[in-house]
């Protein structure tokens, strides 16, 4: 496969994965504002910090008015990230790798991108937000049920799971590291009406209430969501299930092209701290520390990994 | 409904339909469509036409418009009314155009080696010596298997039962396959049931004939199964839809020129695994772009020294480097000329009369009946710079007429064709407009291979003589008939 065509799949499940993330982000969001008992807008300030683009917000607004965040995020051209952006460059991508993708997964990316670009082509009004976020969540949903319905399990599919992956790990330990003040235990009062909430709002931008409650049912505690969030390996956006397939689609590529690569290494190590440590130990260590250790390790796997499949010259 | 013109050209009988004889009655190719016309209703063809336009749109089937940011992704307009040739019209046609493609190789290989019609004085010396598209570099390159143009797009227009004219010919890097192909997928998804009432020639298999064909034109170094790649501009080139298209349905991989790079000799491409040795380069890069180090320096397109590993035998470039020199417009008057000198027979296959502007007597005849004729500049392409007198305006033609006095050489002129008529299906039924037509010939060392029918251009507004896409020309299915 040319390195060309590797990078073009992985940026296009990166940009993909960064559409849903952003949506879920917004549902959470949005939900937490509708419910909050005082009214405030705090929550849509952490919102732009998970996409990290506080500087890039403040820089034309002064405060995190709710309709202003949530254009900033969805079609603010002032935001590099916003959704319609992602969706264009995750197309664009698309059309760069097409010999690479099946009929089914080009056109499922081309029909998201053109509902999208019909839906969010002017400021989406509050009443039209769920459904606007929903279509988001479903249309990107479509490309990765046409990936895995219909894509030969080679590395091409290696590649994009690959994207797909660091992306999401990427996003869950962002809203961790957002997030992680509300999860310590020395400032959080637990059971407190506002942990509550907060809490709430990290389970859903994962998608993941129900799951939490299956498997601790309503015994909510900082511990638990940061287990659930960080090293529970069944949950899958969770830190453990990301790495856990970043290294599996790693080493199918390692056997397929008989080459072992530092990425694979690095991966290795990744994966080794997260099973070696019970969530108690990281608390003890410090879990702002850890999070942010992994953001940066999880960032130079995504540049060794370009380096070492030849993305670009 | 009938099968008849809801708006006829009226009182413009000097254009000839292809669907209906003078008597009112279809022409036989059209017989078995006409039936099943006759019991279809207008309404549910209307929303097939917009069934169409989704598929399009869905599948990515666009062409980009320079210079046009806005509609930076356009469609070309398809119309759902195939055109119809019979199995008798289409052999008559294959074998002038086999015979031209012939003479086109022949010529490319002469005038690259020992220029023997140039010594014969058939061709005039100055008109090659002096033409941006003789590449001096490929003089005494011989590429695998003789083969300069192993793709060729022959446009061709009608006029009359047995009248067909060669328009151009397309011998550098001819598009519109794609769209060849993709019409007949569209039709075949929208009407099954006319596909098994008559029998069509069909045209799926191109990919796999071109995939073939260049597969038997590899260089000497090959090893084994030649490795094809489809060497695109990249994905802001109007026609990037059909070089993904292509590589796709070949299983060969698409390149750009920074994906490539002269590696032992060979021209290799940057893979997840390494560089890989590529045999066949199936290029949609202009000449000029093709090399920096030997050609146009700025270019980015193409590859640092690919015409170096060429002309060693590194790798073969399709079509070969130079071959524009073949199907330029001042070269385009001497075809007849050209196939009878290489073939040794008349041409089977008729070219318009054409009037050179560089002779001072053609000038004094071009200037002095310039509302009568089409003017094309020598080396352009796609519609651009081009004069259609009897549509042109009088302030258009005095303009055209300054250009053409200050630099005669660069123009040629023909009349103006009465180009054959085709039913299309517009809001108030059928309605005939203007077509050409794009076979499609592939060619190698044992074989010239022409996918029956090719790609029909339609003016789509009423009247017009123009087809080409940039200039609002939409396309539809081309049927050749089983015998």
């Amino acid at each position: 496969m040319l390195g060309k065509t590797a990078g073009g799949l992985y940026w296009m499940f990166r940009h993909l994965e960064r559409c849903e993330n952003t949506a879920r982000l917004l549902e959470a969001g949005f939900r937490i504002a509708l419910t909050r008992p005082d009214g405030s807008n705090d929550d849509w300030g952490s919102v732009i910090d998970t996409v990290g683009a506080r500087a890039a917000y403040m820089e034309h607004h002064d405060q995190f008015d709710q309709a202003e965040v949530v254009n900033f995020l969805l079609r603010d051209p002032a935001n590099p990230s916003n959704v319609m952006s992602a969706i264009d460059s995750a197309r664009n991508n698309a059309r760069l790798v097409r010999t690479a993708l099946s009929r089914e997964v080009w056109e499922a990316t081309n029909e998201c991108w053109m509902q999208l670009k019909t839906a969010l082509a002017k400021p989406v009004p509050d009443r039209d937000l769920p459904e606007v976020l929903g279509l988001i969540r479903q249309l990107s949903g479509q490309v990765r049920g046409a990936l895995h319905g219909t894509m030969l399990r080679n590395d091409i599919f290696n590649f994009a799971r690959i994207g797909t992956f660091l992306e999401r790990a990427d996003n869950t330990a962002r809203i961790l590291d957002v997030k992680y003040y509300v999860l310590l235990p020395s400032i959080s009062q637990i059971g407190s009406s506002l942990d509550n909430v907060q809490w709430e709002n990290i389970l859903r931008s994962v998608g993941g209430q129900r799951s939490f409650r299956w498997i601790n049912g309503t015994e909510v505690s900082s511990h638990g969501i940061a287990n659930f969030l960080i090293l529970d390996s069944r949950m899958p956006r969770s830190l453990a299930f990301c790495v856990n397939k970043l290294q599996s689609n790693l080493s199918y590529l390692e056997r397929e092209y008989d080459l072992r690569h530092p990425c694979h290494d690095m991966v290795q190590s990744m994966l080794g701290r997260l099973s070696a440590h019970s969530i108690d130990q990281i608390f003890e260590n410090g879990l702002h520390e850890f999070i942010l250790a992994f953001l940066s390790e999880s960032a130079a796997v995504g540049n060794e990994i370009e380096r070492n499949y030849r993305f670009q010259e | 409904m009938h099968c008849r013109y809801a708006d006829p050209m009226g009182d413009t009988p000097q254009f000839f339909d292809e669907l209906t004889r003078p008597d009112g009655q279809p022409r036989s190719p059209y017989d078995d469509y006409a039936h099943w016309f006759g019991q279809e209703d207008i309404g549910r063809l209307r929303r097939k036409s917009l069934e169409a336009e989704t598929f399009f749109r869905r599948t990515g089937i666009t062409f980009n418009v320079y210079g046009q940011q806005e509609a930076d992704e356009r469609l070309i307009p398809f119309d759902v009314v195939p055109r119809v040739l019979s199995a008798r019209e289409w052999g008559r046609l294959t074998k002038g155009i086999e015979q031209r493609v012939r003479a086109i190789n022949a010529f490319l290989y002469d005038l690259y080696h020992r220029q023997e019609i140039l010594r014969a004085g058939r061709v005039p010396r100055e008109l090659i010596a002096q033409n941006d598209a003789f590449l001096p570099q490929m003089i005494g390159v011989t590429p695998p298997g003789n083969v300069y143009t192993h793709i060729v797009g022959v446009d061709l227009v009608r006029t009359g039962e047995d009248q067909f004219y060669v328009l151009e010919d397309n011998a550098r890097t001819p598009s519109g396959v794609s769209y060849m192909l993709e019409n007949r997928e569209t039709m075949l998804q929208m009407f099954p049931e006319l596909f098994s009432r008559i029998k069509v020639k069909p045209v799926q298999d191109y990919p796999l004939r071109l995939s073939r064909s260049l597969c038997a034109c590899g260089p000497p170094v090959t090893s084994g199964r030649p490795v094809i790649a489809v060497l695109t501009p990249g994905i802001h080139n109007a026609a990037y839809f059909e070089h993904s298209f292509l590589a796709d349905h070949m299983g060969a991989e698409l390149v750009e020129g920074h994906d490539l790079r002269v590696v032992d000799g060979r021209i290799a491409m940057r893979t997840t695994r390494g560089y890989k040795a590529i045999d066949v380069l199936y290029r949609r890069v202009d000449d000029d772009y093709l090399d920096p180090l030997n050609f146009n320096a700025d270019s980015v397109l193409g590859v640092p020294g690919i015409m170096d590993v060429y002309r060693a035998g590194g790798i073969t470039i399709a079509n070969a480097p130079g071959t524009g020199i073949a199907d330029d417009k001042a070269i385009y008057s001497y075809m007849p000329d050209i196939v009878e000198f290489y073939t040794g027979e008349k041409a089977l296959l008729e070219n318009v009369p054409t009037h050179r502007c560089a002779e001072v007597e053609s000038l004094s005849y071009v200037l002095d009946n310039l509302a009568d004729l089409v003017v094309k500049e020598v080396h352009g392409s796609g519609g651009y710079g081009m004069l259609v007198g009897p549509a042109a305006s009088k302030k258009e033609l005095s303009d055209f007429r300054a250009k053409l006095t200050a630099k005669p050489d660069k123009y040629i002129a023909q009349p103006t064709l009465a180009l054959s008529t085709v039913p299309i299906l517009t809001k108030a039924g059928l309605a005939p407009r203007h077509v050409d037509l794009r076979p499609f010939v592939l060619v190698s060392p044992n074989k010239i291979d022409i996918t029956p029918g090719g790609l029909t251009r339609v003016a789509l507004k009423k009247g017009s003589l123009v087809v080409n896409s940039s200039q609002g020309g939409g396309t539809k299915d081309t049927w050749v008939l089983e015998d």
